[in-house]
């Protein structure tokens, strides 16, 4: 079982629709029972970040989700959930992050030239980082995937597995041990999102980041 | 870098999918949630679906076709039609859209985009104008392209991208179902105010349109089209080959 985080934010009807398209059980939960009866864990965001992780403090979820990624459960997060994972973000203002990863959280226009439009939209090849990571074991460098964003995460080389080109390296997908993420949404990233996602499914935990 | 965009564009009424010519003529063609899969296989970088339905039923009926699409199709859906609160984005929202394109809901009330965007993102805010030319003066037309609102577009254009919309399609009357080439013209003027994507809709009729388009508007984002794709005679797949080989940018299929 599969479970997505619902903390009020942003739609996860894509989201879990994906998951059933790949023959994976899913919940969608805010639930601490259900989270941690779950043999992995997503967690999905869209909007603001500060307003997200009061969210999800408020809701107690913070501290379960280092618990359970403690205990070896595989946890990947989403677009702004994937931001999450890091120790600080600098969306407008500076606020903390659940700091599973080493690495921070910065706006995309400081780094690209003032032409490029902001948010990053639409489609952008993956270029791997270091081994193929196992997230990728269905699709290909090169393979396009869908983003919408306009911060991204930096000096996270130690977790770094993908990026995409934008007039800077905009970081793409982190892992390190079982805590994953994806700044690209693999729910709207046609064949090749979903393969990531089956891939994950796939993902063994229990090792330590 | 980015890819340039394709998007096919399925006009939804009473459940069904249909595309007229100058806004005229409308007929059958097939079902929403079918071509919608096809064109996902195929190589569509996204989705815009129009509800021209007038009725409560039909909206409702156009709803859960929304809902059984995004259930099946995997690739961003951009919905528009009969959207004029936040309530409506809230619906469509609900059923598994990621963009909300608003055209005569915010000719009415022009707020409407300052809300949407604070609710859910410059990103999920898409203008949707209906343009044409009268006595040389580019004007906003709406109802379907029906009336003339007697606004002047480029200025529209830009206020509504002041106000928080995060994209804007920008079909014109002029070139519409004409099939010889998009309104290069209109588009360039709209390119030089905003800095935000713009997808130019409006008198696509051959892969060489869509060539001649984004090398020489190469601050257009993406093509959009409908009966030429619908009808085949056009093929995505085909189209992606193409740009391609003459070094746009551009996501081909897996």
């Amino acid at each position: 079982m599969i479970a997505i985080i619902d903390y009020g934010v942003g739609n996860l009807f894509s989201l879990k629709s994906s998951f059933a398209a790949i023959g994976a059980d899913v919940i969608v939960t805010r639930d601490a029972q259900e989270i941690r009866n779950a043999d992995r864990v997503i967690l999905p965001g869209v909007g603001a970040f500060e307003d997200a992780a009061k969210k999800l403090r408020d809701l107690q979820l913070d501290v379960l989700l280092k618990e359970e990624v403690k205990k070896g459960k595989p946890l990947m997060g989403i677009c702004l959930g994937m931001q999450m994972l890091f120790e600080k973000s600098y969306e407008y203002g500076e606020h903390q992050g659940l700091g599973l990863l080493k690495g921070s959280v910065c706006p995309i226009k400081d780094r690209i030239s003032a032409d490029l439009k902001v948010p990053h939209m639409g489609w952008n090849a993956l270029q791997f980082h270091g081994e193929k990571h196992p997230l990728f074991r269905y699709i290909n460098e090169g393979d396009c995937v869908y983003f919408v964003h306009s911060y991204a995460a930096i000096g996270c080389e130690n977790s770094l597995i993908a990026s995409c080109e934008y007039g800077a390296q905009i970081t793409a997908a982190v892992a390190r041990g079982h805590v994953m993420g994806c700044q690209f949404h693999p729910e709207k990233s046609g064949d090749v999102g979903l393969a990531i996602l089956r891939a994950f499914c796939e993902m063994e935990g229990g090792y330590t980041c | 870098m980015i890819t340039k965009r394709i998007i096919p564009c399925l006009d939804v009424r009473d459940g069904q999918v249909v595309k007229g010519v100058n806004f005229e003529g409308l007929r059958t063609l097939s079902s929403p949630v079918e071509m919608a899969k096809y064109y996902s296989a195929n190589g569509a970088d996204e989705l815009v679906f129009y509800d021209i339905t007038a009725s409560s039923d039909g909206r409702k009926l156009f709803t859960d076709i929304l809902c059984e699409t995004a259930k099946n199709v995997f690739i961003p859906l951009t919905v528009g039609g009969g959207i004029n609160t936040v309530q409506d984005f809230e619906r469509v929202l609900g059923c598994g859209a990621d963009k909300v394109s608003v055209n005569s809901g915010a000719i009415r009330n022009p707020s409407l985009i300052d809300e949407a965007a604070r609710l859910y993102g410059d990103q999920c805010v898409v203008l949707s104008v209906d343009v044409k030319r009268v006595d040389g003066v580019f004007r906003i037309f709406a109802k379907g392209g029906r009336e003339n609102t007697g606004m002047e577009a480029i200025q529209w254009i830009k206020e509504c991208v002041d106000r928080g919309a995060g994209e804007i399609v920008v079909n014109s009357i002029d070139t519409d179902g004409v099939k010889l080439g998009f309104d290069l013209d209109m588009l360039q003027k709209v390119c030089d105010v905003v800095s935000v994507p713009v997808i130019a809709s409006g008198g696509a009729g051959k892969i060489e349109d869509f060539i001649t388009l984004f090398q020489s508007l190469p601050k257009v984002d993406a093509g959009l089209a409908a009966s030429i794709f619908h009808f085949g005679e056009v093929k995505i797949a085909d189209l992606k080959e193409e740009m391609h080989k003459m070094g746009i940018p551009s996501r081909r299929s897996v």
